[in-house]
Protein backbone atom coordinates (compact mmCIF):
# COMPACT_ATOMS: atom_id res chain seq x y z
CA UNK A 1 0.00 0.00 0.00
CA UNK A 2 2.73 2.53 0.94
CA UNK A 3 4.65 1.49 -2.15
CA UNK A 4 1.51 2.33 -4.26
CA UNK A 5 2.14 6.05 -2.47
CA UNK A 6 5.69 6.40 -2.86
CA UNK A 7 6.32 4.70 -6.08
CA UNK A 8 5.34 7.34 -8.14
CA UNK A 9 7.22 9.86 -5.91
CA UNK A 10 10.75 8.30 -6.75
CA UNK A 11 10.24 9.68 -10.03
CA UNK A 12 11.74 13.13 -10.75
CA UNK A 13 8.77 14.40 -13.73
CA UNK A 14 5.81 13.21 -10.87
CA UNK A 15 7.50 15.07 -8.47
CA UNK A 16 7.78 18.47 -10.71
CA UNK A 17 4.55 17.53 -11.98
CA UNK A 18 3.32 17.46 -8.27
CA UNK A 19 4.92 21.19 -7.80
CA UNK A 20 3.15 22.32 -11.19
CA UNK A 21 0.01 21.10 -10.30
CA UNK A 22 0.00 22.52 -6.56
CA UNK A 23 0.76 25.92 -8.19
CA UNK A 24 -2.17 25.45 -10.42
CA UNK A 25 -4.60 24.50 -8.04
CA UNK A 26 -3.26 27.01 -5.46
CA UNK A 27 -4.16 29.87 -7.77
CA UNK A 28 -6.96 28.69 -9.88
CA UNK A 29 -8.98 27.58 -6.91
CA UNK A 30 -8.69 30.73 -4.91
CA UNK A 31 -9.04 32.98 -8.06
CA UNK A 32 -12.19 30.47 -9.43
CA UNK A 33 -14.39 31.66 -6.40
CA UNK A 34 -14.49 35.21 -7.79
CA UNK A 35 -15.02 33.86 -11.29
CA UNK A 36 -18.23 32.25 -10.42
CA UNK A 37 -19.73 34.96 -8.17
CA UNK A 38 -18.33 37.94 -10.91
CA UNK A 39 -20.60 35.68 -13.34
CA UNK A 40 -16.95 35.42 -15.66
CA UNK A 41 -16.65 31.61 -16.50
CA UNK A 42 -16.97 32.20 -20.36
CA UNK A 43 -14.52 34.99 -19.92
CA UNK A 44 -12.10 32.06 -18.55
CA UNK A 45 -12.89 29.65 -21.16
CA UNK A 46 -12.77 32.29 -23.82
CA UNK A 47 -9.02 33.61 -22.61
CA UNK A 48 -7.61 30.10 -22.39
CA UNK A 49 -8.88 29.44 -25.71
CA UNK A 50 -7.47 32.90 -27.45
CA UNK A 51 -4.07 32.58 -26.01
CA UNK A 52 -3.77 29.35 -28.18
CA UNK A 53 -1.52 30.61 -30.86
CA UNK A 54 0.52 33.25 -28.32
CA UNK A 55 1.91 29.93 -27.15
CA UNK A 56 2.36 27.88 -30.46
CA UNK A 57 4.45 30.69 -31.37
CA UNK A 58 6.71 30.91 -28.28
CA UNK A 59 6.81 26.92 -28.98
CA UNK A 60 8.41 27.38 -32.18
CA UNK A 61 10.53 30.07 -31.21
CA UNK A 62 12.12 27.66 -28.12
CA UNK A 63 10.98 30.26 -25.60
CA UNK A 64 9.23 28.95 -22.58
CA UNK A 65 5.47 29.55 -23.73
CA UNK A 66 4.78 31.43 -20.57
CA UNK A 67 6.44 34.34 -22.96
CA UNK A 68 4.34 33.56 -25.57
CA UNK A 69 1.36 33.46 -23.82
CA UNK A 70 1.41 37.07 -21.88
CA UNK A 71 1.51 38.79 -25.41
CA UNK A 72 -1.19 36.18 -26.69
CA UNK A 73 -3.35 36.68 -23.63
CA UNK A 74 -2.95 40.23 -24.03
CA UNK A 75 -3.61 41.02 -27.71
CA UNK A 76 -7.05 38.52 -26.96
CA UNK A 77 -8.32 40.42 -24.01
CA UNK A 78 -7.83 43.96 -26.31
CA UNK A 79 -9.85 42.11 -29.46
CA UNK A 80 -12.34 40.91 -27.34
CA UNK A 81 -13.01 44.84 -26.32
CA UNK A 82 -12.80 46.24 -29.36
CA UNK A 83 -14.95 43.71 -31.05
CA UNK A 84 -17.68 43.65 -28.20
CA UNK A 85 -17.57 47.49 -28.95
CA UNK A 86 -19.08 47.35 -32.89
CA UNK A 87 -22.17 48.15 -32.41
CA UNK A 88 -25.00 45.36 -33.93
CA UNK A 89 -22.62 42.37 -32.66
CA UNK A 90 -23.66 41.62 -29.15
CA UNK A 91 -20.88 41.07 -26.56
CA UNK A 92 -21.18 37.03 -27.14
CA UNK A 93 -21.09 37.07 -30.51
CA UNK A 94 -18.28 39.14 -30.43
CA UNK A 95 -16.07 37.08 -27.83
CA UNK A 96 -17.19 33.86 -30.18
CA UNK A 97 -15.29 35.51 -33.19
CA UNK A 98 -12.34 36.52 -31.36
CA UNK A 99 -11.94 33.27 -29.91
CA UNK A 100 -12.79 30.42 -32.49
CA UNK A 101 -11.00 33.56 -34.80
CA UNK A 102 -7.26 32.93 -32.45
CA UNK A 103 -8.01 29.53 -32.30
CA UNK A 104 -7.95 28.90 -35.52
CA UNK A 105 -5.12 30.63 -36.00
CA UNK A 106 -3.28 28.82 -33.36
CA UNK A 107 -4.28 25.27 -35.38
CA UNK A 108 -2.82 26.91 -38.27
CA UNK A 109 0.35 27.12 -37.23
CA UNK A 110 0.21 24.01 -35.22
CA UNK A 111 -0.44 21.80 -38.03
CA UNK A 112 1.74 23.56 -40.29
CA UNK A 113 4.17 20.87 -41.89
CA UNK A 114 7.13 22.97 -40.74
CA UNK A 115 5.64 22.73 -36.62
CA UNK A 116 8.11 20.36 -34.25
CA UNK A 117 5.70 16.97 -33.35
CA UNK A 118 4.54 17.39 -30.12
CA UNK A 119 3.27 20.89 -30.32
CA UNK A 120 -0.49 19.51 -29.94
CA UNK A 121 0.22 19.33 -26.20
CA UNK A 122 -0.43 22.88 -25.96
CA UNK A 123 -4.21 21.52 -26.56
CA UNK A 124 -4.90 19.43 -23.75
CA UNK A 125 -1.19 19.98 -21.45
CA UNK A 126 2.27 19.15 -20.47
CA UNK A 127 1.82 18.81 -17.02
CA UNK A 128 4.72 15.87 -16.92
CA UNK A 129 7.38 18.01 -18.33
CA UNK A 130 7.50 21.26 -17.01
CA UNK A 131 11.10 23.24 -17.76
CA UNK A 132 12.68 24.45 -14.70
CA UNK A 133 11.59 28.17 -16.12
CA UNK A 134 7.78 27.15 -16.94
CA UNK A 135 8.20 26.24 -12.98
CA UNK A 136 9.28 29.43 -11.96
CA UNK A 137 6.98 31.45 -13.91
CA UNK A 138 4.39 29.41 -12.46
CA UNK A 139 5.48 30.11 -9.25
CA UNK A 140 5.65 33.84 -9.38
CA UNK A 141 1.95 34.07 -10.98
CA UNK A 142 0.66 31.64 -8.25
CA UNK A 143 1.94 33.91 -6.03
CA UNK A 144 1.14 37.25 -7.47
CA UNK A 145 -2.54 35.66 -7.93
CA UNK A 146 -2.73 34.79 -3.96
CA UNK A 147 -1.11 37.79 -3.36
CA UNK A 148 -3.98 40.04 -5.15
CA UNK A 149 -6.56 38.16 -3.73
CA UNK A 150 -5.60 38.88 0.09
CA UNK A 151 -5.11 42.28 -0.67
CA UNK A 152 -8.34 43.19 -2.39
CA UNK A 153 -10.58 40.52 -0.73
CA UNK A 154 -12.89 43.16 0.80
CA UNK A 155 -13.36 45.08 -2.21
CA UNK A 156 -14.14 42.21 -4.36
CA UNK A 157 -16.58 41.06 -1.70
CA UNK A 158 -18.17 44.38 -1.41
CA UNK A 159 -18.67 44.31 -5.06
CA UNK A 160 -19.72 40.77 -5.07
CA UNK A 161 -22.51 41.35 -2.24
CA UNK A 162 -24.18 44.19 -3.97
CA UNK A 163 -22.77 46.95 -6.79
CA UNK A 164 -25.08 49.22 -6.46
CA UNK A 165 -23.84 50.65 -3.22
CA UNK A 166 -20.24 49.03 -3.14
CA UNK A 167 -18.84 52.23 -4.33
CA UNK A 168 -20.35 54.22 -1.72
CA UNK A 169 -18.23 52.01 0.79
CA UNK A 170 -15.43 52.86 -1.50
CA UNK A 171 -14.96 49.58 -3.52
CA UNK A 172 -15.73 50.42 -7.00
CA UNK A 173 -17.10 47.92 -9.37
CA UNK A 174 -14.87 48.49 -12.68
CA UNK A 175 -11.65 48.45 -10.79
CA UNK A 176 -12.59 45.36 -9.22
CA UNK A 177 -13.48 43.68 -12.41
CA UNK A 178 -10.62 44.62 -14.00
CA UNK A 179 -8.68 43.18 -11.26
CA UNK A 180 -10.76 39.93 -11.32
CA UNK A 181 -10.10 39.73 -15.20
CA UNK A 182 -6.70 40.60 -15.05
CA UNK A 183 -6.17 38.05 -12.72
CA UNK A 184 -7.63 35.45 -14.69
CA UNK A 185 -5.53 36.09 -17.27
CA UNK A 186 -2.47 35.03 -14.97
CA UNK A 187 -4.28 31.95 -13.31
CA UNK A 188 -5.57 31.10 -16.94
CA UNK A 189 -1.69 31.39 -18.32
CA UNK A 190 -0.59 29.30 -15.07
CA UNK A 191 -3.14 26.51 -16.14
CA UNK A 192 -2.96 26.22 -19.77
CA UNK A 193 0.50 25.67 -18.87
CA UNK A 194 0.16 22.53 -17.36
CA UNK A 195 -3.46 21.56 -18.34
CA UNK A 196 -3.30 22.90 -22.06
CA UNK A 197 -5.73 25.58 -23.41
CA UNK A 198 -8.46 23.30 -23.63
CA UNK A 199 -8.82 22.00 -20.25
CA UNK A 200 -7.75 25.02 -18.09
CA UNK A 201 -11.20 26.18 -17.58
CA UNK A 202 -11.73 23.16 -15.66
CA UNK A 203 -8.68 23.71 -12.90
CA UNK A 204 -10.43 27.81 -12.60
CA UNK A 205 -14.71 26.75 -12.33
CA UNK A 206 -14.51 22.91 -11.31
CA UNK A 207 -13.32 22.92 -7.72
CA UNK A 208 -15.08 26.67 -6.88
CA UNK A 209 -18.32 25.40 -7.86
CA UNK A 210 -17.61 22.20 -6.14
CA UNK A 211 -16.10 23.95 -2.81
CA UNK A 212 -19.41 26.43 -2.64
CA UNK A 213 -21.84 23.21 -2.62
CA UNK A 214 -20.56 22.83 1.19
CA UNK A 215 -18.93 25.95 2.29
CA UNK A 216 -20.82 28.94 3.65
CA UNK A 217 -18.64 31.83 3.55
CA UNK A 218 -16.22 33.24 0.65
CA UNK A 219 -12.99 32.63 2.77
CA UNK A 220 -13.57 29.14 3.81
CA UNK A 221 -15.11 28.27 0.39
CA UNK A 222 -11.44 29.73 -1.76
CA UNK A 223 -9.60 27.65 1.32
CA UNK A 224 -11.77 24.54 0.27
CA UNK A 225 -11.16 25.38 -3.45
CA UNK A 226 -7.85 25.09 -3.39
CA UNK A 227 -7.49 22.37 -1.54
CA UNK A 228 -9.95 20.36 -4.31
CA UNK A 229 -7.94 21.69 -6.58
CA UNK A 230 -4.51 20.20 -4.90
CA UNK A 231 -6.41 16.49 -4.02
CA UNK A 232 -7.73 16.07 -7.43
CA UNK A 233 -4.20 17.20 -9.38
CA UNK A 234 -2.44 14.50 -7.20
CA UNK A 235 -5.47 11.94 -7.98
CA UNK A 236 -5.47 12.80 -11.10
CA UNK A 237 -1.53 12.48 -11.50
CA UNK A 238 -2.04 9.23 -9.29
CA UNK A 239 -4.25 7.80 -11.99
CA UNK A 240 -2.62 8.86 -15.05
CA UNK A 241 -0.06 6.96 -13.65
CA UNK A 242 -1.16 3.39 -12.76
CA UNK A 243 -3.98 3.46 -15.48
CA UNK A 244 -1.81 5.10 -18.34
CA UNK A 245 -3.85 7.70 -19.11
CA UNK A 246 -2.99 11.64 -19.73
CA UNK A 247 -2.15 13.56 -17.30
CA UNK A 248 -4.14 16.46 -18.09
CA UNK A 249 -7.10 14.55 -19.06
CA UNK A 250 -6.68 12.34 -15.73
CA UNK A 251 -7.03 15.63 -13.40
CA UNK A 252 -9.70 17.31 -15.11
CA UNK A 253 -11.78 14.40 -15.35
CA UNK A 254 -10.69 14.31 -10.88
CA UNK A 255 -12.22 17.31 -10.66
CA UNK A 256 -15.64 16.63 -12.84
CA UNK A 257 -15.87 13.97 -10.33
CA UNK A 258 -15.08 15.74 -7.43
CA UNK A 259 -17.65 18.38 -8.31
CA UNK A 260 -20.53 15.10 -8.87
CA UNK A 261 -19.91 13.32 -6.02
CA UNK A 262 -20.64 17.03 -3.60
CA UNK A 263 -24.23 17.34 -5.75
CA UNK A 264 -24.91 13.89 -4.91
CA UNK A 265 -23.95 14.06 -0.89
CA UNK A 266 -25.48 17.40 -0.63
CA UNK A 267 -28.47 15.96 -2.32
CA UNK A 268 -28.87 13.40 0.28
CA UNK A 269 -28.38 15.64 3.03
CA UNK A 270 -31.27 17.79 2.11
CA UNK A 271 -33.17 14.72 1.28
CA UNK A 272 -32.04 13.87 5.03
CA UNK A 273 -33.17 17.00 6.66
CA UNK A 274 -36.39 16.53 5.05
CA UNK A 275 -37.02 13.23 6.56
CA UNK A 276 -35.55 14.27 9.82
CA UNK A 277 -37.91 17.51 10.36
CA UNK A 278 -41.13 15.86 10.45
CA UNK A 279 -39.75 12.54 11.78
CA UNK A 280 -38.84 15.40 14.93
CA UNK A 281 -42.03 17.13 14.66
CA UNK A 282 -44.46 14.52 15.21
CA UNK B 1 -33.81 76.19 21.59
CA UNK B 2 -30.95 76.19 19.44
CA UNK B 3 -31.17 75.27 16.01
CA UNK B 4 -30.14 72.26 15.37
CA UNK B 5 -27.07 71.65 12.70
CA UNK B 6 -27.98 71.71 9.42
CA UNK B 7 -27.00 68.22 7.93
CA UNK B 8 -27.60 68.30 3.75
CA UNK B 9 -28.89 71.23 1.77
CA UNK B 10 -30.26 70.94 -1.59
CA UNK B 11 -30.73 74.31 -3.46
CA UNK B 12 -33.43 74.44 -6.61
CA UNK B 13 -31.64 70.80 -7.60
CA UNK B 14 -32.43 69.07 -11.05
CA UNK B 15 -30.45 65.40 -10.81
CA UNK B 16 -30.92 62.53 -13.56
CA UNK B 17 -29.36 60.56 -15.85
CA UNK B 18 -28.52 61.74 -19.60
CA UNK B 19 -30.07 64.86 -20.05
CA UNK B 20 -33.78 64.68 -18.82
CA UNK B 21 -33.84 65.29 -14.92
CA UNK B 22 -35.47 62.26 -12.95
CA UNK B 23 -36.64 65.13 -10.52
CA UNK B 24 -36.30 68.91 -10.14
CA UNK B 25 -37.19 71.94 -8.26
CA UNK B 26 -35.75 70.22 -5.17
CA UNK B 27 -35.49 72.88 -1.71
CA UNK B 28 -35.09 71.04 1.25
CA UNK B 29 -32.75 70.63 4.60
CA UNK B 30 -32.08 68.16 6.67
CA UNK B 31 -30.79 68.83 10.23
CA UNK B 32 -29.44 66.65 13.06
CA UNK B 33 -31.65 64.43 14.89
CA UNK B 34 -34.24 64.98 11.69
CA UNK B 35 -36.50 62.53 10.42
CA UNK B 36 -37.24 63.28 6.78
CA UNK B 37 -39.33 61.25 4.45
CA UNK B 38 -39.43 61.36 0.66
CA UNK B 39 -42.96 60.41 -0.53
CA UNK B 40 -44.00 59.81 -3.90
CA UNK B 41 -44.88 57.37 -6.47
CA UNK B 42 -42.41 54.82 -8.28
CA UNK B 43 -40.47 56.63 -10.98
CA UNK B 44 -41.46 60.03 -8.54
CA UNK B 45 -37.41 60.08 -7.86
CA UNK B 46 -37.22 59.08 -4.59
CA UNK B 47 -34.33 57.30 -5.33
CA UNK B 48 -32.47 59.53 -7.89
CA UNK B 49 -32.72 62.18 -4.46
CA UNK B 50 -31.02 59.86 -2.52
CA UNK B 51 -28.32 58.87 -4.68
CA UNK B 52 -27.24 62.66 -5.39
CA UNK B 53 -27.50 63.11 -1.02
CA UNK B 54 -24.74 59.86 -1.48
CA UNK B 55 -22.89 62.09 -4.20
CA UNK B 56 -23.37 59.72 -6.87
CA UNK B 57 -25.49 62.27 -9.23
CA UNK B 58 -23.87 65.19 -9.77
CA UNK B 59 -26.97 68.43 -9.86
CA UNK B 60 -27.99 69.13 -13.25
CA UNK B 61 -29.10 72.63 -12.22
CA UNK B 62 -29.09 74.30 -8.54
CA UNK B 63 -26.96 72.91 -5.57
CA UNK B 64 -27.00 70.02 -3.29
CA UNK B 65 -24.59 70.10 -0.51
CA UNK B 66 -23.89 67.43 2.21
CA UNK B 67 -21.95 68.40 4.94
CA UNK B 68 -21.16 65.32 7.23
CA UNK B 69 -20.31 61.80 6.19
CA UNK B 70 -23.44 59.74 4.50
CA UNK B 71 -24.21 55.87 4.09
CA UNK B 72 -27.29 54.17 2.42
CA UNK B 73 -29.42 51.44 3.65
CA UNK B 74 -30.74 49.50 0.63
CA UNK B 75 -33.68 47.60 -0.48
CA UNK B 76 -31.95 43.83 1.24
CA UNK B 77 -33.70 42.52 -2.47
CA UNK B 78 -30.99 44.50 -4.21
CA UNK B 79 -28.02 42.28 -2.58
CA UNK B 80 -27.23 39.00 -3.09
CA UNK B 81 -29.22 36.72 -0.84
CA UNK B 82 -27.66 33.55 -1.88
CA UNK B 83 -24.25 35.15 -1.27
CA UNK B 84 -22.01 33.42 1.04
CA UNK B 85 -21.54 36.55 3.29
CA UNK B 86 -22.16 36.38 7.42
CA UNK B 87 -24.32 39.82 9.15
CA UNK B 88 -20.66 40.44 10.99
CA UNK B 89 -18.90 40.81 7.30
CA UNK B 90 -21.47 43.04 5.79
CA UNK B 91 -21.56 45.28 9.18
CA UNK B 92 -17.40 45.60 8.12
CA UNK B 93 -18.11 47.02 5.11
CA UNK B 94 -18.36 50.03 6.45
CA UNK B 95 -14.62 50.27 7.42
CA UNK B 96 -13.72 50.21 4.23
CA UNK B 97 -14.04 53.79 3.28
CA UNK B 98 -11.70 54.71 5.60
CA UNK B 99 -9.21 52.06 4.60
CA UNK B 100 -6.21 51.98 1.64
CA UNK B 101 -7.47 49.65 -1.05
CA UNK B 102 -5.14 47.04 -0.18
CA UNK B 103 -5.72 47.19 3.74
CA UNK B 104 -7.95 44.25 5.41
CA UNK B 105 -10.59 45.45 8.49
CA UNK B 106 -8.70 44.97 11.56
CA UNK B 107 -9.22 44.22 15.46
CA UNK B 108 -10.52 47.57 16.26
CA UNK B 109 -12.87 47.79 13.18
CA UNK B 110 -13.71 44.01 13.98
CA UNK B 111 -14.82 45.13 17.13
CA UNK B 112 -16.69 48.64 16.12
CA UNK B 113 -18.97 46.27 13.31
CA UNK B 114 -19.77 43.99 16.59
CA UNK B 115 -20.72 46.78 18.17
CA UNK B 116 -23.00 48.10 15.82
CA UNK B 117 -24.74 45.17 15.11
CA UNK B 118 -25.35 44.71 19.22
CA UNK B 119 -26.29 48.44 19.00
CA UNK B 120 -29.25 47.86 16.41
CA UNK B 121 -30.18 44.73 18.47
CA UNK B 122 -29.19 41.71 15.81
CA UNK B 123 -25.34 41.09 18.03
CA UNK B 124 -26.58 37.69 18.10
CA UNK B 125 -27.34 36.54 14.53
CA UNK B 126 -23.58 38.02 13.41
CA UNK B 127 -22.52 34.75 12.52
CA UNK B 128 -25.77 33.87 10.30
CA UNK B 129 -25.43 34.23 6.93
CA UNK B 130 -27.17 37.36 6.04
CA UNK B 131 -29.95 35.75 3.31
CA UNK B 132 -30.67 33.91 5.96
CA UNK B 133 -32.01 36.27 8.40
CA UNK B 134 -35.32 37.99 8.46
CA UNK B 135 -36.33 41.31 6.50
CA UNK B 136 -36.30 43.56 9.40
CA UNK B 137 -33.05 41.55 10.64
CA UNK B 138 -31.06 42.37 7.17
CA UNK B 139 -32.36 46.58 7.77
CA UNK B 140 -30.82 46.35 11.02
CA UNK B 141 -27.22 44.83 10.02
CA UNK B 142 -27.34 47.24 6.49
CA UNK B 143 -27.73 50.19 9.24
CA UNK B 144 -25.17 48.99 11.41
CA UNK B 145 -22.55 49.26 8.47
CA UNK B 146 -24.09 52.76 8.05
CA UNK B 147 -23.18 53.03 11.93
CA UNK B 148 -19.21 51.32 11.17
CA UNK B 149 -19.20 53.83 9.13
CA UNK B 150 -19.30 56.33 11.33
CA UNK B 151 -22.46 58.04 9.25
CA UNK B 152 -24.20 60.99 10.51
CA UNK B 153 -26.26 61.19 7.91
CA UNK B 154 -28.28 57.33 7.14
CA UNK B 155 -30.51 57.25 3.49
CA UNK B 156 -32.70 54.60 3.81
CA UNK B 157 -34.41 53.67 0.72
CA UNK B 158 -38.22 52.20 1.51
CA UNK B 159 -36.87 50.08 4.85
CA UNK B 160 -40.47 49.05 5.47
CA UNK B 161 -40.98 47.67 2.11
CA UNK B 162 -42.07 43.62 3.21
CA UNK B 163 -41.81 43.65 6.55
CA UNK B 164 -44.50 42.66 8.95
CA UNK B 165 -46.06 44.72 11.42
CA UNK B 166 -44.07 44.09 14.18
CA UNK B 167 -40.55 44.57 12.37
CA UNK B 168 -42.02 47.57 11.25
CA UNK B 169 -42.49 48.82 14.39
CA UNK B 170 -39.53 47.51 16.04
CA UNK B 171 -37.48 49.26 12.92
CA UNK B 172 -39.74 52.45 13.35
CA UNK B 173 -38.10 52.77 16.80
CA UNK B 174 -34.89 52.31 15.89
CA UNK B 175 -35.14 55.04 13.68
CA UNK B 176 -36.30 57.09 15.96
CA UNK B 177 -33.74 56.43 18.91
CA UNK B 178 -30.83 56.98 16.19
CA UNK B 179 -32.00 60.33 15.04
CA UNK B 180 -32.36 61.08 19.00
CA UNK B 181 -28.50 60.41 18.95
CA UNK B 182 -28.67 63.54 16.48
CA UNK B 183 -28.23 62.13 13.35
CA UNK B 184 -30.13 62.90 9.92
CA UNK B 185 -32.40 60.12 8.42
CA UNK B 186 -33.89 60.33 5.59
CA UNK B 187 -36.19 57.73 4.44
CA UNK B 188 -37.73 57.34 0.79
CA UNK B 189 -41.06 55.72 0.92
CA UNK B 190 -44.46 55.39 -0.56
CA UNK B 191 -46.28 55.02 2.53
CA UNK B 192 -48.40 58.20 3.40
CA UNK B 193 -49.17 56.91 6.80
CA UNK B 194 -45.66 56.32 7.50
CA UNK B 195 -44.20 59.85 6.30
CA UNK B 196 -47.08 61.32 8.64
CA UNK B 197 -45.39 60.14 11.39
CA UNK B 198 -41.70 61.71 10.67
CA UNK B 199 -40.91 64.93 11.33
CA UNK B 200 -40.54 66.64 7.78
CA UNK B 201 -41.99 65.11 4.40
CA UNK B 202 -40.33 66.22 0.68
CA UNK B 203 -43.45 65.15 -1.58
CA UNK B 204 -41.94 64.32 -5.12
CA UNK B 205 -42.92 63.47 -8.19
CA UNK B 206 -40.59 63.80 -10.71
CA UNK B 207 -40.27 67.92 -9.50
CA UNK B 208 -40.80 68.82 -4.79
CA UNK B 209 -44.53 68.83 -4.77
CA UNK B 210 -43.90 69.95 -1.28
CA UNK B 211 -41.62 70.33 2.23
CA UNK B 212 -42.23 70.90 5.42
CA UNK B 213 -43.89 69.01 8.73
CA UNK B 214 -46.18 66.21 7.51
CA UNK B 215 -49.18 68.56 9.43
CA UNK B 216 -48.84 71.22 7.66
CA UNK B 217 -48.33 70.12 3.97
CA UNK B 218 -50.32 66.62 3.34
CA UNK B 219 -53.34 68.12 2.58
CA UNK B 220 -55.77 66.75 -0.37
CA UNK B 221 -53.92 69.22 -2.96
CA UNK B 222 -50.54 67.81 -2.07
CA UNK B 223 -52.01 64.67 -2.44
CA UNK B 224 -53.54 64.84 -5.41
CA UNK B 225 -50.48 66.01 -7.45
CA UNK B 226 -48.15 64.15 -5.84
CA UNK B 227 -49.92 60.75 -6.92
CA UNK B 228 -51.32 62.37 -9.78
CA UNK B 229 -55.43 61.59 -8.46
CA UNK B 230 -55.46 58.17 -6.58
CA UNK B 231 -56.50 59.52 -3.74
CA UNK B 232 -59.41 58.14 -1.95
CA UNK B 233 -61.75 59.45 1.31
CA UNK B 234 -60.96 57.89 3.92
CA UNK B 235 -64.67 56.98 5.11
CA UNK B 236 -65.79 58.32 8.95
CA UNK B 237 -62.62 60.71 8.92
CA UNK B 238 -61.49 63.91 7.42
CA UNK B 239 -58.37 62.36 6.22
CA UNK B 240 -57.35 61.03 2.64
CA UNK B 241 -55.54 57.99 1.99
CA UNK B 242 -53.50 57.15 -1.20
CA UNK B 243 -54.71 53.98 -3.52
CA UNK B 244 -51.34 52.00 -3.70
CA UNK B 245 -50.18 50.98 -7.16
CA UNK B 246 -49.42 47.51 -5.77
CA UNK B 247 -49.86 45.11 -3.18
CA UNK B 248 -46.63 43.76 -1.08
Amino acid sequence: MIDFVTDPLSQEFIRRALLEVGLISLASGALGCWVVFYGVSYAAESLSHALFPGLVIAALAGVPILVGGIPGIAIAALAIAVVGRVPGIGRDAAVAVVVTGFFGLGALLALSPSSPPGIQSLLFGDILAPSDSDLLISAILAVGVVASLTALHWRLLTVAFDRTTARSLGASPTVSDIAVLILLAGAVLVAAQGLGTLLAVAALVGPAATARVFTHRVGTMMAAASALGVCAGVAGLYLSYYAGLAAGASIAGCIVVGYLVALVLSGLRSLMERVAVPAEAA
Amino acid sequence: MALAEVLARAHELAAGYGRTPAVEGVNFEVSAGQRIALLGPNGGGKTTLLRALLGELRPMKGSIEVRVRTATVPQTERSRLDFPVSALEVALMGALPRLPWWKRPGHADREAARAALDRVGVANRAHDTFGDLSGGQRQRVLIARGLVQDAQLLLLDEPFSGLDVPAARGLESLIAELAAEGRGIVIATHDLAQARRWDAVVCLNKRQIAFGKPDDVLDRQVLEETYAGAIIEIPGSDRVGILPAHHH
